[in-house]
């Protein structure tokens, strides 16, 4: 397969529609059954593989930053007699483990993002479920606000997934039935392994959908129900929307470059160095429009994000990000300013949506992070956040021999107590000091205050601080240790130690049902030569091991 | 900087590591020296620290440095750091490293594992200082004092040389377990010694020649086998190391031999035949061959236990590593990788003694193990010439390796010293046949009183054939203080 690219806008997609009237937008899934990224496979009846989904997320993105008036969005199928028919199964047949577990993660973030942009900007999700919904088809219309299904006696929704592919409903499916749709537990488990699913009545009785509008009434009747929750929304009708023009990157075989970050692959070190520049000039509150997606914190969101997608899908085989920084913590700070003063903006508020997600798609990266502050970088509140998602933090400490800047610092912003919370719904620093609460307090009392390495430690803001006698080698032993052990046994100690804190939703998606389902595509009942993946279309029954584990 | 930075290191510490051009290096040791002559003075030789003892010096590696003798007060001795000459082009010789070119740097990979074998041997040095730092009070003749003095001031150089690989290599936790090393003490209830013999006592000089001939022995090995290592920072040091080990291994296989030497000559000058009738030797006030035996029996078991478990996954993983060797590994004629290979090591199966061949990479503990019981029946074998040429009828042995083991395969049962299993009633009935008595003690510290005067010994153990440095039998050895 070629490297995925996850650049893309409207004028480029195959598979969706989007076309804005006023305050609600319409997102027609119409695959193009020849656009697999996997050549060969036919993508029918509207089932999606991952450049399907780049799309949807590049949709939803979009409605939120260049759409600020769109309070509403419909979604639904530009296909007569089928909704969306879930994940392909011949695309994911083919995708090896580490495809499928990509992609398996970034389907559920696209549908948190969708249901973020309800909770967070207002921006409401309709799904209109004019055929038939399976899998992954009904997970997506799991995500929005209000589910309707047109009651023509034949379109179902439907989990599948385990009578007949011997998986789960993982892009969230189990878990929004649950605890989104609060259905009821025994109703849920007979859905599950009911492969035609419910429809019409059932499907409201058991909460499964909203409502059912007979065929006749349906597209008045979605304008109106669009219509109606657009009314529920706060998103400024006469608000211009920025554009996000496709990022620049340039890729050479060992680094990547943006106008804002970089990163340098080391092969040989299975290391990818993340080094995101600070901002040139201190951003002004009255330029923040007319820099749009040039302004600084949107812009090294937006890299941050493509960078991290690229090294997932791309670079399966770099198994440490190192993240770094360059440039004048007091800019950031500014910037900080800006986002904290400023948060009932609408842009401003999408700016730090934006980084929210962007760093919980950092958490769930399933790569050891190292965050160094070294002298000459800027981790400062938002871009401190770095060193909080890190699973190690390393400070130097004082200078370099030899070089006349000065010794690194860490500052904290108001940002860094609850702007940007974990899919714990916690903040990083929350999250860090849940034992410590008094360490909370303490570090809430500093900030704006310039640390050095020795405060930071002592403060407990990094995990070691080391002078220019230790660094390079304490550095090095690290990441060669690192390097060293099991990338199965690092993903999965990470991702435990990583998610501390109370369950949301959120969590047990990625917690409970993605680690099951991992578990799953693993086993030979799913993917072995006589496993139900391998022969779903071929007819024949798979076979399975009985012994329960 | 502090204003130790005053201080000429290189003059100060003897070393070839280019200690004055390392700052980095320089700024831990200088934190951890004062810590290190705080140690020497609580836990070092007590007393005699402003005596004049003629002791060598190490201050460099070739032929003519690696033995400076002089007279000096110990606090005063120059401990250096000393890597024998690095061999160009070296390769790691074993493991699943083989062939690749040696290291230079801790590998990233290894370094919890490396440390670990660092920290173990490092406590190993300053521990039999710690045991041994009464001993200088009942030593047999100047000649002794000095050797024991010697044994203690380069054990202390060994912590040194341990001392250096951690700072120089592993950071901030290599700093911080050098100061562990100072910190834990031999015996102590709350910071005990690593290793369970180090913890023992050494109360009297027949303890300390047995402990010399068999614990160093051990040291010996296990250093022989680190020399192995692809790590060549740690196999340069351990192989100067070895040079001084040498030597203490002189001290114990000589001191007992004397010992033997002076019993025989005892027993044939008052016309005793029966070497077994203790009581009749032990008037002579002279040390009874039996005695000998049991003290051997319990210092070969104690050192047995420092091996470790025969079967042994850490030792396995330290072979493959390329960290730790075999005895002498590059004199072996094999494929040094193993993986195929298969050991024969002595195991308790269903109650009895067995020999199982095992993989030989599991079974590098027993390998080691039995590199060291060869060598010390060798040893042994010359202290049965001395009683034999004196022509009495005894022979000292060395003990089953399953006689009296706190650690691997016999550690949950007793044997006698043929290997015989024993109840546990029996064992305590018949302990003391087999290990030093109350009374047995008590006996030879009965004699331990100290002769100070040049040339002249303790009535139980007989002078050295030469003396050190080709000094004089009269040769005053050590200038007491006041
Ligand atoms: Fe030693
Ligand atoms: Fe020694």
């Amino acid at each position: 397969m070629d490297a995925i690219d996850f650049r893309t806008d409207p004028s480029r997609y195959r598979h969706w529609r989007l076309e804005c009237e006023g305050p609600v937008a319409f997102l027609t899934l119409d695959v193009d059954p020849a656009g697999s990224l996997f050549p060969g496979v036919e993508l029918k009846l509207n089932s999606y593989d991952l450049g399907v989904d780049i799309e949807l997320a590049d949709a939803v993105q979009r409605l939120r930053f260049e759409h600020p008036e769109v309070r509403a969005v419909a979604i639904r199928s530009g296909k007569d007699n089928v909704f969306c028919a879930g994940a392909n199964i011949a695309a994911l047949a083919r995708a090896s483990h580490q495809h499928k577990v990509n992609f398996c993660k970034f389907t559920n973030e696209t549908r948190l993002a969708i249901e973020d942009a309800s909770e967070h900007s207002d921006q409401r999700y309709l799904a209109a479920i004019g055929g038939p919904a399976a899998g992954g088809g009904y997970e997506l219309a799991a995500a929005c606000d209000w589910l309707m299904l047109v009651d023509d006696h034949r379109s179902a929704v439907s989990l599948p997934e385990l009578p007949l592919l011997a998986v789960l409903p993982g892009t969230g499916g189990l878990t929004r039935l649950t605890d989104k749709r609060k259905v009821r537990r025994d109703r849920a488990d007979l859905f599950c392994a009911t492969e035609e699913g419910a429809r019409g009545r059932r499907a409201v009785e058991w909460r499964l959908v909203d409502e059912c509008v007979p065929p006749s009434s349906w597209d008045a009747k979605v304008r109106e129900r669009a219509l109606a929750l657009a009314a529920t929304s706060d998103r400024p009708a006469e608000a211009q929307g920025i554009a996000l023009p496709p990022l620049e990157r340039k890729i050479g075989d060992d680094a990547i470059a943006y106008p804002h970050l970089r990163v340098a692959l080391d092969r040989g070190r299975r290391l990818a160095t993340v080094t995101v520049t600070g901002p040139t000039q201190a951003p002004d509150a009255a330029e923040i429009y007319r820099q749009g997606a040039t302004f600084w914190p949107l812009a090294v969101a937006r890299e941050l994000d493509d960078a991290i997608l690229h090294l997932r899908f791309n670079e399966a085989e770099l198994g440490i990000i190192v993240l770094r920084s360059e440039g004048d913590p007091a800019a950031v700070l500014v910037a900080d300013a800006l986002l904290d003063e400023r948060a009932d903006d609408w842009l401003v508020r999408e700016i730090r949506l934006y980084w929210k997600r962007v760093l919980k798609r950092l958490d769930m990266t399933a790569r050891s992070l190292f965050t160094l502050i070294e002298p000459g970088s800027c981790f400062a509140g938002t871009l401190a956040e770095l060193c909080f998602a890190a699973d190690r933090t390393l400070m130097f400490a004082g200078t370099r021999a030899g070089d006349n800047r000065p010794a690194a610092i860490l500052t904290l912003s108001a940002l860094n107590f609850g702007a940007y919370p974990m899919g714990n719904g916690l903040s990083r620093l929350e999250t860090r000091f849940l034992g410590e609460p008094e360490s909370l307090q303490r570090a809430r009392q500093i900030i704006g205050v310039s640390l050095p390495a020795e405060d930071a430690a002592e403060l407990g803001l990094v995990t070691a601080a080391y002078d220019e006698v230790d660094w390079d080698e304490e550095i090095r032993l690290m990441l060669e240790e690192r390097a060293s052990f099991s990338p199965d046994a690092l993903t999965g100690l990470e991702a435990n130690l990583r998610g501390a804190g109370p369950e949301t939703m959120e969590t047990r998606i990625f917690g409970r049902l993605s680690a099951w389902q991992n578990w799953i595509f693993q086993r030979a009942n799913a993917a072995g030569p006589e496993g139900a993946l391998k022969l779903y279309g071929t007819g024949r029954r798979p076979k399975f091991d009985p012994e329960r584990v | 900087m502090s204003d130790s930075a005053t201080v000429d290191y290189d003059g100060l510490i003897p070393n070839n590591v280019g200690l004055n051009a390392d700052p980095r290096l320089r700024r831990a040791l200088e934190s951890w020296h004062p810590g290190y002559l705080d140690w020497w003075r609580a836990r070092g030789p007590d007393g005699f620290q402003d005596s004049l003892v003629y002791l060598r010096t190490a201050i460099g590696v070739d032929s003519d440095g690696w033995a400076k003798f002089g007279y000096v007060r110990m606090p005063d001795y120059r401990w250096g750091i000393l890597l024998a000459p690095q061999v160009e082009g070296r390769t790691i010789p074993f493991g699943a490293h083989k062939g690749e070119k040696a290291w230079q740097e801790v590998p990233g990979e290894y370094r919890a594992l490396l440390r670990r074998l660092v920290v173990v041997q490092g406590d190993t040095e300053p521990a039999s200082v710690e045991q041994q730092r009464l001993l200088g009070a009942t030593a047999p003749s100047l000649y002794d004092l000095r050797n024991l003095f010697q044994v203690n001031v380069e054990e202390a150089r060994h912590l040194w040389a341990m001392v250096y690989l951690l700072q120089k290599y592993f950071g901030r936790d290599g700093r911080e377990e050098a100061e562990e090393l100072l910190r834990r003490r031999s015996g102590d209830r709350d910071s005990p010694r690593l290793l369970g013999a180090f913890n023992e006592a050494t109360p009297d000089w027949l303890s300390f020649f047995m402990f010399t001939f068999f614990t160093d022995r051990d040291g010996k090995m296990q250093l022989q086998a680190l020399a192995q290592s692809g790590f060549d920072p740690l196999s340069r040091t351990c192989r100067f190391m070895l040079t001084e080990e040498a030597h203490h291994m002189f001290v114990g296989q000589t001191g007992i031999g004397r010992i033997v030497e002076r019993s025989c000559a005892a027993m044939r000058e008052a016309g005793l035949s029966d070497p077994t009738d203790i009581e009749r030797v032990r008037a002579l006030g002279v040390i009874d061959l039996p005695t000998i035996q049991k003290k051997a029996n319990l210092h070969f078991a104690l050192t047995l236990d420092l091996f470790g478990g025969e079967i042994s996954t850490n030792a396995a993983n330290v072979f493959n590593a390329g960290l730790k060797g075999r005895y002498r590994e590059d004199k072996i004629a094999d494929d040094h990788v193993l993986t195929g290979a298969t050991y024969a090591v002595v195991r308790l199966r269903d109650g009895r003694i067995v020999t199982e061949e095992v993989p030989a990479l599991s079974a590098l503990n027993m390998r080691l193990r039995d590199d060291f019981a060869a060598e010390a029946a060798a040893g042994v074998e010359r202290w049965n010439a001395i009683i034999a040429r004196a022509g009495i009828a005894y022979r000292l042995r060395l003990p089953h390796v399953a006689f009296n083991r706190r650690i691997g395969e016999f550690a949950g049962i007793e044997a006698d010293p043929d290997g015989n299993l024993l109840s546990a009633e029996e064992w305590q009935r018949r302990r003391d046949e087999f290990l030093p008595s109350a009374a047995d003690d008590a006996f030879v510290a009965s004699l331990m009183r100290p002769v100070t005067e040049p040339g002249k010994f303790a009535p139980w153990i007989a002078p050295p054939r030469t003396g050190i440095d080709g000094k004089p039998g009269d040769f005053e050895y050590v200038r007491l203080a006041g």
